[in-house]
């Protein structure tokens, strides 16, 4: 049956679409392939959340081989969720990287630009599905060489030592994360993160737990860029190629919360995690400090990706602050907004991508008068930009309503505070572009020259779903708390 | 049926600017849709007037969001009175914006006409809510719906305007109101608004303090000192936005927010009981005399309407915070007749800009000889806005003072009478130097706003006498609310 080999196909049907993309190297053919894979992983995955919905755990044997030798895939509510997410960002993602790419990567190059694309869908997907501490890794070096290679990509020089950067940071956070996967073997003698969750209680106390635990946590740190681990972000997403921050900044930094969460709840448990290791303290402070100081600073950029990879770093912290309070509605938060972010930050990156392929840039000062010379592609912008602020009616206030909610039932209340003026910030960075696209005169008389469809529609398809999500809350909310509940009470 | 009803007015003015916006190329045809929906607007909000005087406050859900919190719309008296006063004055602002707008060679009308429209719908959500969530939403909506008309000009003065607007209303509603609205409902477990309030035994007079003075400051519209700067930023928008959304819609759906938040949310019973309020009565107290001292000095007419605006807005504050039977009643009627006074003012400002290009109160002198009746019409709102008789204005203060005296602060009546005499300091010189000063350079010939502005003008002088000799619908309304 076809259907029980779901969990494989999520994983192998990108893998060999890349090979095939390689392999053909011609620029349209290699995105159709792309965009047929990622829509096949689109349907895998929400196959797999409706059985898992319906009938609970998927377990999968790689090859037939049981757990302690083979691999396991295990797919549960959340990261079913989070495959859910992946896929579909990267399917709407390459319907608009079509006249991107065009655009920004020399011809020659499409083709392994889209072999890399499907690499890293295939690390990010894999990074989420499987119970295999070490295979995990693995994926995790799929995705990340190959999202070094997507950056550098990028038209601009910065793009190489921006990638450069991301290189060294990623490699070391992957280093720790390796380190802390191989004390918690050396401890309990299984890699398979079923097994490691029963075994490590009773070892939990040792140095190594311990310490196998904190190079865990910090390379998580680095990849999902938490404050002040997030110095490779800004330049990575600002000089990447258009589609590539999109695809990015909608998936990369999520699979790595995915991660954390995983490692947090289902492998060393909440007693230990949030309660024995100071972990909890520890987000709660990053996450306050990332959400002001990058919202801070994302207001003086002038180069717009910038600013939204700025804006992402603290919205990572609005992530971490849900974790931070340790209840199952500060989680419900944490991945209600996972899936949120990533609806609004597809939309923004999509909208700019948009504008760079019209006008070439995507500094502040260039966006004179695009309000009317480019009213669709600003009215996407401004319903991701609402979205951000939180102003209900969008996705981006359903997130904060269940963070502020979270914290104030918990009685955490500088943490309101400061998601509050996190969302006073965003007014401010947000509304600088709106201000500018529609009140500023532009330098000359310019005509209406809108986008292609091909990159307006996937633009609107994620504001419209951050306005859909804004109102019809069942399948992000309903999935998020009954994901979060699961997470809290039984081990996967 | 009437439940359908509550959606379509909602939904009517929305219609109203789609059609505004198709029929852009033909100014006449655009205008008529205006006129027609306002119209259709009013028949509608008329159809709700019998059963809400039966006792009946028919509700719908629409959609439910967060589990527990839906968006649902409900009519009760007081979002009655505010529906019914913002309807009738959209359809006088329309009429009045035709003159003006043509009259004044303003760009974009079309944009104009529609954004208005939007904000009109946003305006109606307010005064239909069910509960405080959906309260919240239709009062961001009218923030980011008026934005565009307050930077209408897209000068850089309307680029600073638009940042205090929308920095101060959008800082204090994300900043305080949000975070009341999400208390609430972690205290009471629902945002609904019922009589008596919700809030009844579920936490500490202190907490009750501090939840009333984050939903009070939060609610930036209603301009308690010190979040008022806006207001007079707004003043950069052309006159009828003004008039209509800084006199009655945007500063209204402030002032009413907190009357219905206080009536429904917190009940009468359990503010008057504990006195955890009481700071902001004296805020309110302080911004009604400080906003009238301040628009003594003020030289631009508009700016000092605003300071007048910010100043009369406290008094429903004040109204709300006393939370007594003729505090309550005082401030839903000053609601109507301030309503109505001030956006006379307005017009007549508007006017004397088209007509004799004049924004500052100090040229105004002999304008009363070519302007007589702009320049009647603004002493008569003068007065109402005053409170003397034979205008409006007199009963709301009345039933305010009374409140006052019930609730045993004798200040604040003096404050209420002290205001009086300011209101009459820096109002009644305008009209009266316009017929009695000797003007520099002005001719005596007739020179009147357009047609449609003084037609506009007359129908709320009308109204502001016509309401102080049958106040009776608008008591009857307000009288409900603490039966």
């Amino acid at each position: 049956m076809i259907s029980e080999q779901l969990p494989a196909l999520q994983v192998v049907v990108p893998l060999i679409a890349a090979a095939f993309c390689l392999v053909l190297a011609r620029p349209l053919g290699a995105w159709l392939i792309t965009f047929a894979a990622s829509a096949a992983s689109m349907a895998v995955s929400f196959l797999m959340l409706n059985t898992v919905m319906d009938s609970g755990v998927i377990d999968y044997t790689f090859g037939g081989w049981a757990a302690p030798f083979g691999i396991a895939y295990r797919v549960d509510l959340v990261n079913a969720y989070v495959l859910m997410i992946v896929s579909t960002i990267s399917t709407v993602v390459s319907v608009f990287a079509r006249a991107s790419v065009t655009s920004e990567i020399e011809t020659h190059n499409q083709g392994f630009f889209y072999t890399a694309w499907l690499l890293c869908l295939t690390g990010l997907l894999g990074i989420t599905i499987t119970g295999d501490a070490f295979n995990l890794f693995v994926f995790l070096e799929i995705s990340s060489l190959s999202s070094y290679a997507l950056i550098a990509m990028g038209a601009d020089r910065r793009a190489l030592t921006a990638a450069y950067q991301y290189l060294i940071m990623g490699t070391i956070g992957a280093t720790f994360i390796l380190i802390g996967v191989g004390l918690l073997y050396a401890l309990t003698g299984t890699l398979n993160m079923l097994d490691l969750a029963q075994r490590l209680p009773d070892v939990a106390n040792t140095r190594t737990a311990r310490t196998g635990f904190a190079f865990l946590t910090v390379g998580l740190g680095l990849k999902i860029a938490l404050f002040p681990l997030h110095l490779w972000l800004p330049n990575a997403y600002a000089y990447a190629p258009s589609a590539v921050s999109a695809f990015l900044a909608a998936t990369a930094t999520k699979v790595a919360v995915y991660v954390l969460l995983r490692f947090v709840f289902s492998v060393f448990g909440v007693e230990f995690a949030l309660g024995a290791m100071p972990l909890a303290l520890g987000l709660a402070i990053l996450g306050s400090v990332a959400v002001l100081s990058a919202s801070t600073i994302a207001i003086f950029q002038q180069n717009l990706k910038r600013m939204l990879a700025y804006s992402s770093v603290a919205q990572i912290g609005y992530l971490a602050l849900g974790v931070s309070l340790a209840t199952p509605a500060g989680l419900t938060a944490t991945l209600l907004h996972l899936f949120n972010h990533a609806l609004m930050k597809g939309a923004l990156f999509v909208a700019l991508g948009c504008i760079a392929w019209r006008i070439g840039s995507s500094r502040l000062q260039d966006f004179a008068g695009l309000g009317y010379r480019m009213p669709w592609t600003m009215g996407a912008f401004v319903v991701g930009g609402l979205s951000l602020i939180g102003i209900p009616l969008t996705a981006g206030f359903i997130s904060k309503w269940h963070l502020i909610l979270a914290a104030l039932e918990k009685g955490w209340w500088p943490i309101t505070v400061v998601i509050i003026a996190g969302s006073l910030l965003a007014v401010i960075y947000v509304w600088q572009v709106v201000e500018r696209a529609y009140l500023a005169k532009p330098p000359a008389e310019t005509s209406r020259a809108e986008a292609p469809a091909s990159m307006l529609i996937p633009a609107w398809l994620l504001a419209i779903a951050n306005l859909y999500f804004g109102l019809h809350t069942d399948l992000s909310v309903g999935i998020a708390s009954r994901a979060a509940a699961s997470l809290f009470g039984v081990v996967p | 049926m009437t439940e359908s009803a509550l959606v379509w007015i909602v939904l009517t003015p929305l219609v109203g600017a789609l059609a505004v916006l198709l029929t852009g190329r033909w100014p006449n045809l655009r205008e008529a849709v205006s006129l027609i929906t306002g119209g259709g607007l009013i028949a509608q909000v008329m159809t709700l007037i019998s059963p809400v005087l039966a006792g009946e406050s028919p509700s719908i859900l629409l959609v439910t969001p967060v589990p527990g919190v839906p968006l649902a719309l409900q009519i009760e008296p007081l979002g009655l009175l505010f529906a019914l006063i913002a309807a009738v004055l959209w359809v006088a602002t329309t009429v009045y914006a035709i003159g003006y707008m043509r009259g004044h060679g303003e760009q974009h009308q079309t944009r104009f006409y529609a954004f208005f429209a939007i904000a009109i719908s946003a305006t109606m959500g307010v005064a239909l809510a069910q509960n405080l969530f959906t309260l919240f939403l239709f009062y961001e909506l009218l923030t980011l719906s008026t934005y565009p008309l307050v930077t209408h000009a897209g000068t850089d003065e309307a680029k600073r305007g638009g940042r205090v607007y929308l920095g101060i209303l959008m800082g204090t509603s994300m900043g305080f109101l949000l975070l009341a609205v999400i208390w609430t409902w972690h205290l009471a477990g629902t945002t609904g608004f019922h009589p008596g309030g919700i809030l009844a035994g579920k936490t500490s007079p202190l907490v009750l303090g501090v939840l009333y003075a984050l939903f009070a400051f939060g609610i930036g519209k209603a301009a308690l000192m010190p979040f008022h700067r806006w207001l007079p930023a707004a003043m950069v928008a052309p006159t009828p936005v003004s008039a209509l959304l800084h006199a009655v819609a945007v500063v209204k759906a402030g002032v009413f927010a907190i009357l219905k938040i206080t009536i429904y949310i917190f009940g009468l019973d359990l503010l008057s009981g504990t006195g955890a309020t009481t700071p902001i009565l004296w805020v309110a107290a302080i911004t009604i005399i400080g906003a009238s001292l301040i628009a003594l000095h003020q030289d631009n007419l508009k700016r000092r309407l605003a300071y007048s605006t910010i100043s009369q807005l406290s008094y429903v504050v004040l109204g709300a915070v006393l939370a007594n039977a003729a505090g309550i009643a005082g401030a839903a009627v000053h609601i109507a007749t301030h309503a109505v006074g001030k956006i006379t003012l307005f017009f007549c400002a508007g006017a004397i800009l088209v007509a004799a290009h004049k924004t500052r109160v100090s040229e105004l002198d002999g304008l009363g000889r070519q302007m007589p009746i702009t320049m009647g019409a603004f002493l008569i709102a003068s007065l109402s806005i005053a409170g003397l008789p034979p205008t409006a204005g007199l009963w709301g203060k009345w039933y305010l003072s009374l409140g006052a005296l019930d609730a045993g602060y004798g200040v604040l009546a003096g404050v209420l009478m002290l205001s009086t005499l300011l209101n009459i300091a820096y109002l009644l010189p305008i009209p009266l130097r316009a017929f009695f000063a000797r003007g520099t350079d002005q001719g005596e010939q007739w020179h009147e706003a357009p047609l449609p502005c003084l037609v506009a003008i007359c129908f709320t002088t009308i109204a502001c006498v016509a309401l102080f000799f049958f106040p009776e619908p608008v008591y009857q309304l307000a009288s409900m609310l603490v039966r």
